[in-house]
């Protein structure tokens, strides 16, 4: 397969792309794998849907399967970059340039999430009033056929539901 | 898995590109991780408004529609969604390869199949919007009254505009995104109908145009992991 295009003068070795046949199970493959991976994660989803019927319960259950959803995302996220874009094919140094970037991100989401927690804990401590205003249970009744919530323009009957 | 290259092949000696890659291609990588650092600091962004508040809707009771089904289903439309996103996905993969193989029919395929299957996306998400609205939820509103699915079911908390915020701007921000795959893909589709990639001797540009198709995927799978699964 090599050679079949003058691809542009930069490229120096062409990457064997393989028959047909092989490819093509390849994208088969990978794109089980992908449904099979959001299947899972739709089943975790119901997992917390139906642990939330529960009043009582266990928040670190709750917490732990999240956790194992956000595995499982990042697993997809790197069959899609891997495969589907061909990142795992390029050469070891460009893909470093890519990827090494990308762990910022750990800092980034721990940094933030901590921070937004202590605000939280903060304005809790620190504001009385902040828990109730958030806690009250409103009483008023839903207002009826409110279309188009800050639209001006006169509501379309909705077909939609 | 990395390309196989022959030993002692002096990369930086000058006269070659040491990544072995096409100026353009390497370039749309690059701008794929800036704009992969711009979805991050939404989504963490996101995150972190989302920490800091005592409320939060719940996405089960929240997204809990779909057209036809009507209501009480969590999960059901936005799963949809992710599978029509997975397969143009897959549907764009085989035109790149259709793409080595110098096969303009087959590009020409599976880019319309891509295409369709963005614009599904498209329509669902248009979908989606029109329900929230009509619900009451928008940039600034929020439907908050006695028994709204809007309301934390568990801890019964009052949700923050935040919510509707944060998830309008991201998923239209991602819609944005959709669209512009879209229209890059029906360029690259006249340009393969027109010849233009035979003369040139080469299907770079779909592979070009593949990566942010791709991309669009990516990062859909974080979008609905954080609004619909956690």
């Amino acid at each position: 397969m090599e050679n079949q295009h003058n691809i542009s003068p930069e490229v120096t070795f062409h990457a064997a792309h393989g028959d047909t046949k092989s490819v093509v199970k390849k994208i088969i493959r990978t794109t089980i794998v992908l449904s099979v991976i959001t299947i899972i994660e739709l089943g975790f989803g119901y997992a917390i849907f139906f642990i939330h019927k529960n009043p009582e319960f266990s928040r670190n259950l709750v917490l732990t399967i999240k956790g194992v959803i956000v595995i499982l995302s990042l697993a997809k996220a790197f069959y899609i970059v891997s495969i589907f874009m061909h990142l795992g094919d390029e050469i070891r140094n460009m893909i470093m340039t890519i990827v090494v970037p990308l762990l910022l991100f750990v800092w980034f989401i721990g940094a933030f999430m901590w921070d937004g927690n202590s605000f939280k804990n903060l304005r809790n401590d620190y504001d009385p009033h902040h828990k109730d205003r958030v806690n009250e249970t409103p009483k008023n009744k839903k207002p009826a056929e409110e279309h188009g919530a800050g639209h001006e323009e006169a509501p379309k009957p909705g077909a939609i539901h | 898995m990395a390309q196989a290259v022959p030993a002692n092949t002096k990369w930086w000696g000058g006269g070659r590109s040491p990544f072995n890659l096409e100026y353009g291609k390497l370039m749309m990588w690059y701008f794929l991780m800036s704009d992969a650092f711009t979805f991050g600091a939404f989504l963490i962004a996101y995150g972190t408004v989302r920490m800091s508040s005592n409320g939060w809707p719940d996405p089960n009771h929240v997204f809990q529609s779909a057209p036809f089904l009507g209501s009480g289903l969590p999960l059901v439309f936005v799963s949809l969604m992710t599978f029509i996103l997975i397969v143009s996905s897959v549907t764009m993969v085989l035109a790149v390869h259709e793409g080595h193989l110098m096969n303009r029919k087959g590009v020409v395929k599976w880019l319309i199949w891509t295409i369709i299957g963005g614009l599904a996306f498209l329509g669902c998400q248009a979908w989606e919007w029109t329900h929230l609205w009509h619900e009451g939820a928008w940039w600034g509103k929020i439907p908050v009254y006695e028994g709204s699915h809007f309301l934390n079911a568990h801890d019964g908390s009052v949700p923050s505009t935040n919510f509707s915020n944060f998830f309008f701007t991201i998923t239209g921000f991602h819609g944005f995104h959709v669209f512009s795959g879209v229209i890059i893909n029906v360029i690259m589709l006249i340009m393969a109908l027109n010849g233009s990639f035979d003369r040139k001797g080469h299907y770079l540009m779909i592979e070009k145009a593949g990566l942010y198709w791709h991309f669009v995927d990516l990062v859909w799978v974080f979008v609905f992991l954080c609004f619909y699964l956690l």
